[in-house]
């Protein structure tokens, strides 16, 4: 009975599952918000019973349909894609949960399937294997996520999500061409293969080869809003609703920088290893850090404070360029930790802001109205949530944080040091900034609407779980280090 | 040079012309129409470098991910004039918020 | 693990668990509150005492949870950590009797005491941390759990005291992390061990020892408030009475007294880190910040204020006694961090009894005012006695043995710091003395509540607690006596087997002799 349940095809289940729950929503709108719950759920057992195959098996490889690469598509789950995988599946439930009762039945009947169709994507995209097949995925991605920025259908948002869509597929056109240049080169879209061959042909890399490189990076660093390529994020992330604002910042920046990280170490790795180019990334990063923070301060809008937070964190992340010599380094267990710990908390986030929305019907952070006892579990979420962006214990953020400062202390790197506890100095103080706001009354007092308990629960609980991810790093990081795709591979086709 | 490599050549062209016309112009249909031209460059250098020897077939390959990179580039350009239309709506210019219409 | 393995994480979970049910209870359940508040702080307290009886037996307590590759969360029962354990524990229970009575119909107070019993469960867990990433984890976990305390009253004053507070302790909390990660990179662990962990580390990393000590005491000094890194302390009077009893006697500023302490004794070692040559300027800030928080005492009419520049200057006792590196002066700097805890809490509950009964905030208000609440005064005088060190109150013995430390270590200048003290002490306390008992008391007392009671309910709230012929009520009666004998008791009866000087000798005997 444990053996067949391992045995079954997770993988694709978690592509296939939310692929008919958006079929199925679109069908029968009525039933959407049960049928989107349903499908959410299932993607968490899919989830849990990949992490037990991959437990027992180590790492995981399925060609679909029986083919395989280089014509036919290869499904892949290592111990990265597995820890992105299971933070899509808990964050995506909770976000699913909230989403039951945020949305009006007009607005749920359009949001459902399409967030059905992002979770797809998502799920594909963690499993993919070869680069072209990320393009599709990146595409898919991309397009539900500008549908559900624009959902609302204000002028905000209509605006931000226009941004977002231009910039999301100048991304996705720089990262094709640079596949149709990889694919000229090495005659192969498999990175396992393409990284082979990278190897033996990296002393005399050809312009095209570079050209690939450089505009992958460049395309998938506009995705992931890293400074200075972050213009579209604050206009999209802080104008959609809670639920999307959620999804976004948790979620889908994080999916292109998982690319990013993937083909950087893997695919990338003899060319970049030791160059001035992991510089300036993380030069990049700390710019992202800084900029990020003071602007968050500067805001007086909460869900654009929030949505500068982002960019912040996710120059945390492009830290790991100079920091990690390789994978199951320091600095990689340090940037993956760091990602889901964020996931989680600012998702937390922006569902508390989406209650405080509801609540006030503003969110103004001067105006935050003694909400600290009129909506307890909120004010939680928020400062849990907070205490890990801050990166202080007991938090995931805090375990991210001393792995990376531990990392760059070994390697000499003060530089990253102090911009990472500047970074987090000017975290406390906008998050504080909030929380002293919600104990104090505000000049104008507003009517308060109720917040569903499920509303406020989801919120507390993802919060909770970036706590908890502080006294989990044994196992969370055992499970990262499940092998890697090159170290398995065959030699394929 | 090869006819391959021409293509390759003007295919990259196109895409910085469409690069250029992105970021240039202000009117969103132009923006649009400049994503496409792009993608029509990268779709274009994947089919010049599709080729193979003289007298052999194309390589398949790059011509079925031309296929879904055309696939994919309706989509897009369908979710892109939607949009156009709804911003060009609400707020009676079809531009982005901080940029004037030429 | 066994059962020995748990107690130190039971001794944690005892008042986290209490504090978290808290959260959750209406604001009218009174009752079940105060039950629970008591179930905790008694609990803890039998915990407490097992691990004293069983460590007296021979025992060992010690909890390990993993936390991070090749670190672990360390809980360990050491002599020095049940010193403080024990003086937290027991003054915790002390404090919330205090808090009930203070804030009787006061608003929000399940939220106050939820946040009161994360502040003791962090305050315990440094105590008890056995390396120094837990220590780390509790002491951040402290800077947060008190925060909600300081803003409580909602006021924009508060929240701008808040901010201030954040300030200071966030900072020193990313200078203690720097410190730490630091100093684990060089020497792959960081348990805390009699004499130090770093008699391994080659000469060549010196420089950057100096530079982790700097970093390690800054991020300290900041809550144990040395000059200057003090400016929060005043600031944070903004919170109600328990809260500041709390905090400047158990929990914060003793935390990073006690931090200092561990740093030294435990990380560097005494001889380790006066070979570096860092105990001098340690020693000289400290003696500086002793007579810079009494002159500024001195200046304050607001009681609390006055209170708080003395606890600056005290709380500097216990650095001067680390600092001076012998083992006589590390008992009198150990043992004043139980002296000064009593000493000092008892004022600081005299001080909120005189604001709550009679809406007294300043000295100059004080006349006579012994005559009308004679115990709470007499609690009062034996503290303030304390203070300025006169026999037979413990102040005095702390005193002696830092005295008697400086002169063994050749550091006569030391004694010239502690006279000059005594002196400044006697003249900001012996003022407030003198009109409390001997002059003639005002016409009426000040009953406004300017920051309490909005305006509503004053009316009721002074017929409710008018109090006759009582003094006041009995919550707020009974705490300063308590500690104010503990205070007295602790200075006659030194030579009792479990006194904190007797206690204090057996850390500086494991410091200084055991090999």
């Amino acid at each position: 009975m444990q053996n067949a349940f391992i045995e079954l095809p997770w993988a694709v289940a978690l592509i296939l599952l939310p692929l008919a729950g958006a079929m199925g929503c679109f069908l029968f709108p009525r039933i959407s918000r049960t049928l989107g719950l349903m499908t959410s759920f299932s993607i968490v057992v899919s989830v849990v019973g990949l992490g037990w195959q991959l437990l027992e098996h180590g790492s995981y490889r399925h060609a679909v349909g029986g083919w395989g690469a280089p014509l036919g598509i290869e499904l892949v789950a290592d111990g990265l894609s597995l820890l992105m995988l299971t933070t899509t599946a808990i964050v995506g439930f909770a976000i699913s949960v909230y989403s039951t009762t945020y949305f009006k039945p007009a607005l749920a009947v359009r949001f459902w399937p399409i967030w059905m169709c992002l979770l797809a994507a998502l799920n594909a995209l963690f499993l993919s294997a070869d680069i072209f097949n990320l393009y599709v995925t990146l595409e898919l991605l991309g397009l539900s996520a500008v549908a559900l920025t624009a959902l609302t259908g204000s002028k905000e948002a209509l605006s931000g999500a226009m941004r977002y869509l231009l910039a999301t597929l100048l991304a996705s056109l720089a990262y094709l061409l640079g596949v149709a240049l990889l694919y000229h080169s090495f005659g192969s879209v498999d990175i396992a293969v393409l990284a082979q061959q990278m190897q033996a042909a990296s002393p005399y890399a050809s312009g095209a080869i570079w050209a690939a490189l450089g505009l992958m990076a460049a395309g998938l660093m506009l995705k992931s809003a890293v400074f200075p390529l972050h213009f579209w994020l604050p206009p999209a992330h802080g104008s959609a609703p809670a639920p999307v604002s959620a999804l976004l910042s948790a979620l889908v920046v994080k999916a292109s920088f998982y690319i990013l990280l993937r083909l950087w170490f893997t695919l990338f790795e003899p060319l970049v290893n030791g160059e001035a180019i992991n510089t300036l990334l993380g030069l990049l990063g700390c710019a992202a850090i800084l900029w990020g923070s003071v602007q968050a301060l500067r805001q007086t809008r909460l869900k654009l404070l929030i949505a500068y937070s982002t960019v912040a964190q996710i120059g945390y992340l492009f830290l790991v360029f100079p920091l990690a010599a390789s994978m199951g380094s320091i600095a990689w267990n340090g940037v993956a930790y760091l990602i889901i710990s964020h996931a989680l908390a600012k998702s937390a986030m922006f569902l508390s802001a989406g209650n405080l929305l509801c609540f006030g019907g503003h969110d103004r952070i001067a105006d935050l109205d003694r909400v600290v006892q009129r909506l307890p579990l909120t004010a939680a979420a928020f400062a849990l949530a907070g205490v890990s962006i801050m990166g202080l214990p007991p938090s995931g953020g805090f375990i991210g944080k001393w792995l990376l400062l531990e990392a760059a202390i070994i390697q000499g790197r003060w530089d990253l040091v102090a911009v990472m506890i500047l970074g987090g100095l000017l975290a406390a103080a906008y998050i504080f900034k909030v929380i002293g706001h919600t104990f104090t009354q505000a000049p104008v007092t507003h009517e308060a609407q109720s917040v569903s308990a499920s509303m406020q629960w989801s919120a507390l609980l993802l919060a909770i779980g970036a706590m908890l991810l502080g006294f989990l790093s044994l196992p969370v990081l055992s499970l990262l280090n499940i092998s890697d795709i090159t170290a398995t591979s065959g030699v394929g086709l | 040079m090869n006819p391959a490599s021409f293509y390759a050549l003007v295919g990259i062209g196109l895409f910085c012309l469409g690069l250029f016309g992105l970021i240039m112009n202000s009117h969103l249909l132009r923006k649009i129409l400049a994503i496409n031209i792009m993608g029509s460059g990268v779709f274009l250098v994947l089919v010049a470098l599709a080729g193979r020897a003289e007298n052999m077939p194309a390589d398949p390959v790059p011509h079925a991910m031309v296929i879904t990179g055309i696939v994919v580039a309706i989509s897009a350009t369908a979710l892109a004039l939607t949009l156009m239309l709804r911003v060009a709506s609400e707020t009676g210019h079809a531009t982005l918020p901080d940029e004037v219409e030429k | 693990m066994s059962w020995n393995a748990w107690v130190p994480l039971l001794v944690v979970m005892s008042s986290l668990l209490p504090g978290l049910i808290i959260f959750g209870l209406a604001e009218d359940k009174a009752r079940l509150r105060i039950a629970l508040n008591l179930f905790g702080a008694l609990s803890k307290l039998v915990l407490v005492s097992w691990m004293i009886w069983g460590v007296y037996q021979g025992y060992h307590y010690e909890t390990r949870l993993p936390l991070l590759p090749n670190l672990e969360l360390v809980l360990r029962a050491g002599p020095l950590a049940l010193l403080f354990v024990s003086l937290s524990t027991i003054l915790w229970l002390v404090t919330t009797v205090y808090a009930i009575g203070y804030l009787e119909d006061s608003p929000h107070r399940s939220r106050f005491f939820g946040f009161f019993s994360l502040c003791v469960t962090a305050t315990v867990g440094v105590a008890l941390a056995g390396n120094l990433i837990t220590f780390l984890l509790f002491y951040e976990l402290l800077t947060l759990a008190t925060y909600p305390l300081i803003v409580h009253r909602g006021t924009e004053e508060a929240r701008q005291a808040g901010q201030t507070y954040l300030r200071y302790t966030i900072s020193g909390g990313a200078l203690l992390l720097i410190g730490t990660v630091w100093l684990y990179s060089l020497t792959g662990t960081l348990e805390f061990t009699p004499k130090g962990f770093l008699s391994n580390v080659g000469e060549q990393h010196y420089p950057a020892l100096i530079t982790i000590f700097a970093l390690l005491i800054a991020g300290l000094g900041v809550k144990a408030a040395l000059f200057p890194l003090h400016g929060w302390l005043p600031q944070a009077m903004i919170a109600p009475a328990p809260v500041s009893a709390l905090l400047h006697a158990v929990a914060v500023v003793k935390a990073g007294a006690f931090g200092i302490i561990r740093v030294v004794y435990d990380v560097f070692g005494v001889e380790f880190s006066a070979a570096l040559g860092v105990l001098a300027p340690l020693a000289w800030l400290a003696a500086f910040t002793i007579i810079y928080g009494s002159l500024r005492a001195l200046f304050q009419d607001d009681l609390k204020r006055r209170l708080a520049y003395s606890t600056i200057s005290q709380v500097s006792y216990i650095a001067l006694g680390v600092a001076i590196a012998g083992p006589i002066a590390t008992i009198g700097g150990v043992v004043h961090l139980v002296h000064q805890g009593l000493m000092k809490i008892t004022l600081f509950f005299c001080a909120g009894n005189l604001a709550e009964t009679l809406g007294i905030h300043k000295i100059s208000e004080m006349n006579g005012v012994g005559r009308r609440m004679p115990w709470t005064m007499a609690a009062f005088t034996i503290g303030a006695f304390g203070m300025i060190g006169a026999p037979p109150i413990a102040g005095f013995i702390s005193k002696w043995y830092l005295g008697l430390g400086a002169l063994n270590t050749g550091q006569s200048w030391v004694i010239l710091v502690l006279a000059g003290s005594s002196l400044l002490n006697a003249a900001y306390f012996l003022p407030i003395l003198h009109r409390a008992w001997f002059m003639p008391p005002p016409e009426s007392w000040p009953h406004e509540h300017p920051d309490k009671h909005k305006g509503e309910h004053k009316g009721e709230h002074r017929d409710k607690h008018y109090w006759g012929h009582k003094e006041t009520a009995w919550a707020l009666l009974l705490p300063p006596l308590v500690t104010a004998a503990m205070a007295l008791a602790a200075g006659l009866l030194v030579t009792l087997p479990f006194s904190p000087l007797e206690w204090a000798k057996l850390i500086s005997v494991r410091e200084f002799y055991q090999p």
